[in-house]
């Protein structure tokens, strides 16, 4: 929690969340959460200093191979083996403005499908070079981007014969408790990610649509990899009076 | 036509999946090397002001099982009731208690664990104290949607009777789900996802 931005804080609550562009709790298409989603109503109340603080990550944490997945699990002179691409975009929040020093952890199977865990049992094979973890922090104007190989998809039990599509979980951490987040980056053109059962919990095609990062050859690098662009959006912060000036405008 | 509010929609929510331990707590998923230590999984150093408390429980299932896959993160004040945030205007918080864990669930048993500090009291936004209490944050397969909580501390039945959320909890003895049992240094907090004790989650 060391060296903190030298920049003014934000203090105010933040926009309630609607809930309709996120998936339901219980969603029965997605088995696991039939016994996993709270059944009650949700307390609803603004927020208070609880939730409008949160921990700063600083860049002291970052080792120089935590944004780079395709060498941080390899051996010396070796990486990963797939589809080499780099994922870059921006963290921002529902009012449109960048969201700097957040904390972005990323995770994923390797090529074949197949993720370094001990519960899993899918047949393709381990990669040696591939562990399949990766962090980053953003910039000072929300950017982010680390280097990855592209995920292969793999079956799961819920149906018979469900598959996911190649995806990238991320977790975020922007400036209060409240804006927590953990998300699924899907790749533009995949056909599985409308067969998706877990896709499916969400109630709105746009909002799916938001999840799904485009190919952006503007940032590719040529003879290396190619590049994917997913921007993230968080809960924006409603002004603050505070000695009669709005803060946070 | 009016003009358009120009506002965003936030990114929606998708599970953490079976392998949240992947990303977030590598070297507890057996993937070392890649980072020093997990991070959320020291909360303390010796410097710490405070009563050194234990938190830990389970999270439970509809069908009474405790989750072996779940995440839990953990957010509090420090001993003085100030948060080590930017945030924070009202004062300097404990510069050697960060506030803030995270830890997965026992893969075997379904326990949490966290070593802190008894918090102190924060006040409401209307400027009454609040008990004083741990925010809660849960996230695991089948979950798809993080879920908030809080824990309030059994042996403070005075603060807790004058606390503004737990007035807000229409039904009374649903409030007990929130108020985690005191023995010795250690609160345990069960988290029922389902059923009659299902936890009061908050929309927050």
């Amino acid at each position: 929690m060391s060296d903190r931005p030298n920049r003014k804080p934000e203090i105010g609550s933040f926009f309630q969340r609607d809930r309709a562009w996120h998936p339901p709790a219980y969603a029965p298409g997605y088995k696991t959460s039939v016994l996993r989603s709270p059944q009650k109503a949700l307390l609803s109340l603004d927020n208070t200093i609880s939730e409008i603080t949160g921990p700063v990550f600083g860049h002291a944490i970052l080792g120089e191979l935590d944004n780079d997945l395709i060498h941080n699990f390899a051996k010396p002179g070796e990486s990963a083996i797939g589809e080499r691409i780099i994922v870059h975009g921006r963290v921002l929040d529902e009012r449109g403005r960048p969201v700097p020093g957040a904390l972005l952890e990323f995770w994923q199977a390797n090529a074949g499908g197949r993720y370094r865990h001990r519960k899993e049992t899918y047949l393709a094979p381990l990669d040696p070079n591939f562990g399949g973890c990766g962090r980053t922090i953003t910039d000072e104007d929300g950017g982010y981007r680390f280097r990855t190989i592209r995920p292969g998809a793999y079956p799961w039990p819920n149906g018979p014969n469900d598959w996911r599509p190649a995806h990238i979980h991320f977790s975020i951490f922007g400036h209060g408790f409240a804006q927590r987040l953990i998300t699924q980056m899907y790749f533009e053109g995949d056909p599985m990610i409308w067969r998706c059962p877990i896709v499916s919990t969400i109630p709105d095609k746009r909002a799916v649509e938001q999840l799904i990062a485009p190919l952006d050859m503007a940032n590719t690098i040529p003879m290396d990899a190619r590049a994917y662009k997913f921007d993230i959006v968080l809960r924006g912060r409603r002004s603050t009076l505070f000695e009669n000036r709005l803060e946070g405008n | 036509m009016v003009q358009q509010l120009d506002l965003l929609k936030e990114t929606p929510s998708q599970t953490a999946g079976p392998y949240v331990h992947i990303g977030l707590t590598p070297n507890f998923a057996t993937i070392p090397s890649v980072y020093d230590a997990d991070l959320g999984n020291s909360m303390l150093t010796e410097k710490t002001a405070g009563e050194r408390i234990t938190i830990q429980g389970r999270v439970i299932d509809g069908g009474g099982s405790p989750l072996r896959d779940a995440l839990v993160e953990i957010w509090q004040a420090d001993a003085n009731g100030l948060y080590n945030s930017p945030a924070e205007m009202r004062g300097t918080a404990d510069p050697h208690f960060t506030g803030w864990g995270r830890c997965p669930t026992d893969a075997d048993t379904g326990v949490y664990s966290f070593e802190t500090i008894k918090p102190g009291r924060a006040p409401f936004k209307d400027g009454r104290l609040m008990a004083p209490h741990v925010t809660f944050w849960i996230v695991a397969r089948g979950i798809n949607i993080g879920l908030h909580t809080r824990m309030y501390l059994g042996d403070e039945d005075k603060a807790n009777a004058e606390d503004p959320l737990l007035a807000r909890i229409e039904h009374p003895h649903r409030r007990a789900t929130l108020i985690a049992a005191r023995d010795g240094n250690v609160y345990t907090f069960d988290i029922h996802l389902q059923g009659e004790r299902e936890t009061v989650f908050l929309d927050i």
